[in-house]
């Protein structure tokens, strides 16, 4: 029973990192019909702009806060002087594009940071280990687990009730029709990217104190995202949430029953949705 | 002269000529070098009769390159030695795995069939990195006894780098060839179809389906032929053959070539070799670099470095 619950902790805390992820990858990919590759070393660059924010300032709240905005002005200037000139062409550029985005991003962290290890303790209140059905459990993934749902709702709220994001869902549905009635698309591009941008790189600075940092972290997740984006449905909020919590359990059960081959688990996954279903779980629209 | 010049066939004989003098004058390892490049351009072709003829972005191949190299390792280690069986059985398990990879795959498109097929490349990778009894795991099969050939009662041995070239050489023009052949075969000219309109194709009777997983099954054959080379060049199969990562070579150097002339991604290769060798005089950072190389030759060159100067040159459009 407490192995069970244990389990489900895991699961969730993991899937919650892989929402944030995934949620900003579907929704550039709603919008700007582009699979980005990239996604997984801003996520990386992320974590290392909060360590860096937080040797400065001594604040991993600082470092959360700052770090991701950082790697904003990055992802802005990878749609500003890149991504806008293959809008349109075919998905084997967009794709090696972004995979070429990656390789530069992954390499510069190495030339910056080096290539070793890094470390990032939690903040101190959320740096102990709390009792969970007589098991001891680490406090930070119980954070984890709520703040997902958190920012999710938050998002949630944003494209619902606020006229920004409004009209980003009009953008993603159709762009020709919301530039004909004076939407300057362009722009909802630029801020769509922003935002995937920064969405990743939260994630990244929140997974930082749970996992160590290196350059090829970015790398784990973008293939996990990528499915969980396939899964969910390409283009879909519900659908990144849903899938998420479903990798992160899988996963995480997966240590349980399939020992070895628990690393197959996604692949599998990914295979069974795409037969049984080729548009994923969830129709698109953010 | 021009017309000679301008014959389809002209350039890739003084291709084949220069290749095969090319040991008499550059040093041994640039003869390695020449063989990696050979056996990748194998590779990048024949993932070139998808992307470039058929219009499918497979992002799996490497299951097949690697599954041809284990293959080959494990004949090799079970003492199995005939160099033609081991060619054979290579392809016809990729064969026989891209044909049920492409079974499920193949009623996908764009994206979707790029990331199914990378699913199946990471579930053989994920195969091959755990199964620790028969693939060695992570660390992967090492060769000690390569195959020898006799010919005219001599006994030829491939320890020798210019004698693994020639191998190399010999296989790989062999393998272009009938790809040349089926690509400029009336089933060729189907697959080009599929890839300008597959529904036009299904409504002048067609079966979409089914060719589109014959592609994809030639294609792994011939991939698997090229791991089973590269298993003897290296002597060695890893799993890292299998992993996206490696998928993504034969994506590079075809587009880094040209997807719309047959011999781009061999040029693809090439370049990329070539710049990978100057790259790492200088920098560890190879990575880096080929980012920054890529991105212009993604923006710049919509047909390749090969496939935009060669029409460039003759002024001629794409096909």
């Amino acid at each position: 029973m407490e192995i069970l619950l244990l389990n489900i902790l895991n699961g969730l805390s993991w899937g919650m990192l892989l929402f944030l992820i995934a949620v900003g990858l579907t929704t550039v990919f709603g919008v700007l019909g582009v699979l980005n590759f990239a996604h997984g070393s801003l996520f990386m660059l992320g974590a290392y702009l909060c360590m860096q924010t937080m040797q400065l300032f001594d604040s991993f709240w600082l470092g959360l806060l700052i770090g991701p905005l950082c790697a904003v002005f990055v992802g802005l200037l990878i749609e500003k002087f890149l991504l806008k000139r293959v809008y349109g062409r075919d998905v084997s550029f967009q794709l090696l594009l972004t995979f070429a985005v990656l390789l530069i991003l992954d390499d510069a962290v190495r030339v910056i940071w080096g290539s070793g290890y890094h470390v990032v303790e939690p903040p101190a209140i959320l740096n102990g280990i709390i009792s969970v059905a007589g098991q001891d459990y680490p406090v930070y993934r119980l954070f984890l687990v709520l703040i997902g749902p958190l920012i999710g709702g938050l998002l949630w709220a944003f494209f619902h009730y606020t006229k920004w994001g409004k009209i980003i869902r009009a953008a993603s549905f159709d762009n020709i029709m919301a530039e004909g009635v004076g939407i300057n698309v362009p722009l909802i591009y630029t801020s769509v990217f922003a935002l995937g941008t920064w969405l990743a790189a939260l994630g990244g600075a929140l997974a930082a104190p749970q996992q160590s940092l290196i350059p090829s972290m970015g790398e784990k997740i973008i293939i996990e995202s990528f499915i969980v984006v396939v899964v969910g449905g390409m283009g879909s909020f519900p659908g990144a949430f849903v899938g998420a919590l479903m990798l992160g359990l899988l996963e995480s059960f997966g240590t349980v029953f399939a020992g070895r081959m628990q690393m197959a688990i996604p692949y599998i996954l990914l295979a069974v949705i795409l037969l049984v279903k080729p548009t994923g779980l969830f129709r698109k629209g953010v | 002269m021009m017309k000679l010049l301008r014959h389809k066939l002209f350039g890739p004989t003084v291709l084949a000529v220069l290749l095969f003098f090319a040991p008499l004058i550059i040093s041994t390892y640039s003869v390695m070098i020449l063989s990696e490049i050979l056996i990748m351009g194998l590779m990048a072709i024949s993932f070139n009769l998808l992307l470039g003829y058929t219009g499918l972005l497979s992002f799996g191949q490497g299951a097949f390159f690697g599954l041809g190299a284990y293959c080959a390792a494990l004949m090799l280690q079970a003492g199995y030695q005939n160099l033609f069986l081991i060619l054979l059985v290579g392809m016809l398990a990729s064969l026989l795995a891209s044909l049920v990879v492409g079974f499920f795959s193949v009623r996908l498109d764009e994206i979707f069939f790029a990331m199914i097929t990378l699913g199946f490349g990471m579930l053989f990778f994920s195969i091959a990195h755990n199964w620790l009894d028969v693939t060695g795991g992570s660390d992967g099969l090492p060769v000690f006894v390569l195959p020898s050939l006799s010919l005219l009662g001599n006994e030829i041995t491939f320890y020798e780098p210019t004698r693994m070239y020639y191998l190399v050489f010999g296989i790989v023009l062999l393998g272009l060839v009938l790809l040349w052949l089926i690509v400029h075969s009336p089933f060729g000219l189907i697959l080009k179809a599929m890839r300008e309109n597959k529904q036009r194709v299904s409504f002048v009777g067609g079966n979409v389906r089914l060719l589109r997983i014959v592609a994809f099954a030639i294609s792994g054959a011939f991939t698997g032929l090229a791991g089973v080379l590269f298993c003897l060049f290296n002597s060695m199969a890893t799993p890292e053959f299998m992993h996206w990562s490696f998928s993504a070579k034969p994506v590079i150097m075809s587009i880094i070539g040209g997807t719309g002339v047959f011999l781009g991604p061999l040029f693809g290769a090439g370049i990329f070799f070539v710049l990978e060798q100057i790259i790492i005089q200088y920098t560890e950072n190879w990575m880096l670099f080929l980012g920054i190389v890529l991105v212009p030759i993604v923006l710049f060159f919509p047909q390749g470095v090969f496939g935009t100067l060669r029409n460039k040159i003759f002024k001629q459009g794409v096909k």
